[in-house]
């Protein structure tokens, strides 16, 4: 009986130093796995796995960007308008460029593209100058943002999808394949691996941590806080706008309508790959794993035919899950810490 | 043992053979103590001695993992802060557990409101606080917000919070850490009308002059264990240190370095700033030298050098930096030129506290050799060159990718310090570089000091500590209401000058 418990003991200490550790993604993913592997018998093949994938490109993309935002300490919640933004903006100026120009499909494509990003991106240097220079607080601005965008989004529009974007665009970088692997996983791939290298391997990366670790300590090391602080809205901003390229491209259609849901998966992404709510901490393989855990979730939901309404039940409880752990895992910190 | 016997109060609170464990660590080891009524027994030790795991025991904050708590004669167990309360038994510790928001009087009463029936009941609370207030001589305003008091205002609320129901024991944290001279003198003031109410109080320090000001008794802990207690009257400063550090420290400050004619480093002519806390301050330092500057908290000093590094905005008058000048360059410029301001609060203004202590260290060198080349960091060469400076500085434990807030005070410190090796600074400033460290530290921060000297590097160092201005400094400023009020050096360089600049000219 005793060796019983002395063991059980043991293991728990084992899980709680790996709890403290490696936070609460590895478990929510063992999780994940275990339990829909029961409920469909499709879930885990390698071609739905692929297909996760392919899936959670969107959200990977804007949540390396959200990232940056909860480093320096803020959040970014304009990053469903910004998809919106670009996609509708990108897709008018792709059309019109195809309209008058039908041999040039690659010169209307790559204007498109590069519209569609800049108008995106415009969200964000916005947001950075309210954020940086005129101290608005990230939650007010990007919330204020948020709402420009996408009255600016529908105005544009009108609320109707926008069509006439050559066949070409949707075929590459929406269902392409490049060396067997698809395209927008390919972008997301070059992108990620572009941040790692910024944020780890120069002195930049360094100062979104410093920033968000302690903006006073970082100005007094002579770090230029209030630029590191626009440059990150901007970062977050552009990340936003190729995801919501890379999702006209799927569509095949430029809307206003997309990407509502961004702002709550990315932070939740976030958070769940341990990225702290008080700025300064987390990794970005991590953010990029907390990523496809929720590709994961939504994937294997739609196997197990949970309706969509409640696949929405279930996200929101998921965020809320993922800061009550980390609040406990601040608490075993400081008794492990003694 | 010998000190005991010339207090004979009351026996309050009595810890015998207390022993707390945490995971890996033995914080407190069979460790007995006792407050009688009307003394004040000063607890003393190290960083990481013990103390404040002893502290929040007996507050009820922690749970001891063996050992008994005695109160008046009686057995107890203290499950919570709130238990210890009802007792009678109330600690203010360094962090202040006020609402910034609200008033004195919410305050007050927060958790415990006067009620009428469902509802608040406000003119008792207003009358109850009063009296609170006025009992303890507390010249301050109920209604009054919490944050616009001064910080010993807000240290005077937290001990009247103490007071709503009867206290026997108090418990006080360093609580002069932030005070000024005169808040001191206030605060001491009350503790000797407390103790003749017969109330026994815990008290920590770090400040040895305090000791035999207020002090009866004096428990050391070292590592966790109970070394001595002796009468504070008749315990010499060297006895002290001795049981403390449980070795021979003999002097804490180095011997002085020679003044030698240097080349101006820094020149600050007739600066004012925005905020007006510096008016009209001309400064000169040469390499070669510590230049100190005095003054109480608020005097300027410290804005001065905030100003003349770039953090603080100048309105009017001019900085000369290695003879060019440099009047609002701001930080990054001035680290590139080779001048380091280290600001005085750690925690809020200097380090990254969820971060590396790696990190931390090499903050302000990102940009240059062996911690990057080109735009590309060098991580192989900062970890060496981190863990080059950690040995330096003797940092423990030598762990430079640990957590800066895993580390004790004294070694957040040094983690802070070891910044200015870090790349090439011709002139650093200290501010309040010995704030709530150990005695053992103190005096290898001074050492490091001094070698920072000897290799030509200028010094700057702010201080509100006496003894380190008169022991460490060749020349010194004496700051009063954001301007110099004297230049002091060599034989008039004493405590009775720097003391009389201090305060004089009141009003003027």
């Amino acid at each position: 009986m005793a060796a019983r418990r002395a063991a059980e003991s043991a293991v728990t200490l084992v899980l709680k130093r790996a709890f403290v550790r490696l936070g609460i993604l590895p478990f929510l993913l063992l999780a994940a796995l275990v339990i829909f592997t029961l409920m469909s018998e499709n879930f885990l093949t390698s071609r739905n796995l692929t297909n996760v994938l392919r899936q959670s490109v969107y959200l990977t993309i804007v949540s390396i960007g959200q990232m940056l935002a909860l480093l320096t300490g803020g959040f970014d919640l304009s990053v469903g308008t910004i998809l919106a933004l670009a996609s509708v903006a990108g897709a008018m100026a792709m059309a019109a460029v195809y309209a008058a120009m039908p041999e040039a499909i690659w010169l209307s494509i790559t204007i498109g593209c590069l519209a569609g990003i800049a108008a995106g991106t415009m969200i964000g240097v916005l947001n950075g100058v309210g954020v940086a220079f005129f101290n608005v607080s990230p939650f007010m601005m990007s919330l204020g943002m948020a709402s420009v965008g996408f009255g600016i989004a529908l105005y544009l529009t009108g609320g109707v999808p926008v069509y006439g974007m050559p066949i070409q665009f949707g075929d590459t970088f929406g269902f392409g394949n490049f060396l067997g692997i698809p395209t927008p996983v390919l972008v997301a791939a070059f992108l990620v691996l572009a941040l790692y290298v910024f944020l780890y391997r120069t002195p930049y990366g360094r100062h979104f941590y410093a920033v968000g670790g302690n903006r006073k300590a970082a100005s007094l090391s002579g770090i230029n806080t209030r630029g590191t602080l626009f440059l990150t809205y901007v970062l977050c901003a552009f990340f936003a706008a190729v995801a919501g390229m890379l999702l006209t491209a799927r569509l095949d259609t430029g809307e206003a309508n997309i990407g509502a849901s961004m702002p709550l998966e990315s932070i939740a992404a976030c958070v769940i790959a341990g990225v702290s709510l008080r700025g300064g901490v987390g990794r970005l393989e991590n953010v990029v794993l907390g990523a496809l855990f929720i590709g994961l979730v939504q994937n294997g939901m739609n196997l197990a035919r949970i309706e969509s309404y409640l696949q929405t039940v279930v996200l929101g409880a998921l965020l809320i899950l993922a800061v009550i752990a980390d609040q406990i895992r601040l608490k075993y910190v400081a008794t492990l810490k003694g | 043992m010998d000190g005991t016997s010339s207090v004979s109060g009351e026996v309050l609170i009595a810890a015998c053979s207390i022993t707390k464990d945490y995971p890996g660590v033995r914080a407190l080891d069979a460790v007995d103590f006792d407050v009688r009524a009307g003394e004040v027994h000063l607890l003393f030790g190290e960083n990481g001695a013990g103390k404040s795991t002893l502290i929040s025991i007996l507050a009820g904050a922690a749970k001891p993992t063996s050992g008994t708590l005695w109160f008046r004669g009686r057995e107890i167990s203290l499950h919570s802060v709130h238990d210890a309360r009802e007792l009678g038994i109330s600690a203010v510790f360094q962090d202040f557990s006020l609402v910034a928001q609200m008033t004195v009087e919410e305050n007050l009463f927060l958790g415990e409101e006067p009620r009428r029936g469902a509802f608040l009941d406000r003119l008792r609370s207003r009358e109850h606080a009063r009296e609170i207030l006025d009992e303890l001589d507390f010249r301050i305003d109920p209604a009054a917000r919490v944050d616009h008091l001064t910080r010993a205002e807000q240290q005077m609320v937290e001990i009247a919070k103490a007071f709503r129901s009867d206290l026997s024991v108090l418990i006080l944290d360093e609580p002069t850490a932030s005070l000024t001279n005169h808040e001191t003198d206030q605060l001491f003031k009350l503790i000797c009308e407390l103790t003749a109410r017969g109330i026994g109080i815990v008290y920590i320090t770090h400040r040895m002059a305090e000791i035999q000001q207020i002090g009866s008794r004096i428990t050391v802990l070292r590592d966790g264990r109970y070394v001595d207690t002796v009468n504070a009257q008749s315990a010499s400063e060297e006895d002290l240190v001795q049981l403390m550090t449980g070795r021979e420290v003999g002097e804490i400050f180095p011997a002085r370095i020679p003044q030698t004619e240097g080349e101006m480093v820094l020149k600050v002519e007739n600066l004012s700033t925005r905020d007006e806390s510096v008016n009209g301050v001309s400064v000169e330092v040469k390499s070669g030298e510590i230049v100190g500057l005095a003054g109480l908290v608020g005097s300027g000093k410290s804005e001065l050098m905030q100003a003349a590094f770039g953090a603080k905005e100048i309105v009017a008058g001019r900085v000369h930096l290695f003879g060019r000048e440099s009047t609002g360059h701001g930080p990054k410029r001035n680290i590139q030129d080779g001048f380091l301001y280290l600001p005085s609060d750690r925690r809020t203004e200097g380090l990254m506290m969820m971060r590396s202590a790696r990190e931390n260290v090499a903050l302000a060198a990102l940009d240059v050799e062996p911690f990057s080349s080109g735009p590309i960091l060098t991580l192989g060469g900062e970890r060496r060159a981190v863990g080059d400076l950690a040995d330096q500085v003797n940092l423990q434990p030598r762990q430079i990718e640990r957590t800066a807030d895993q580390f004790s005070g004294g070694n957040q410190q040094k983690v802070m310090l070891a910044r200015s090796l870090t790349r090439d600074f011709r002139l650093i400033a200290f501010d309040e570089p010995t704030v709530g460290v150990d005695v053992g530290t103190r005096a290898a921060i001074y050492e490091f000091i001094v070698e920072l000297v000897r290799h030509g590097v200028a010094i700057i160092l702010i201080s509100s500590d006496l003894p380190e201005i008169l022991h460490l400094s060749n020349r010194a400023y004496v700051f009063y209401r954001g301007r110099v009020q004297a230049e002091l050096f060599g034989a008039a360089l004493s405590e009775e000058a720097v003391l009389a600049h201090l305060f004089e000219r009141e009003g003027a």
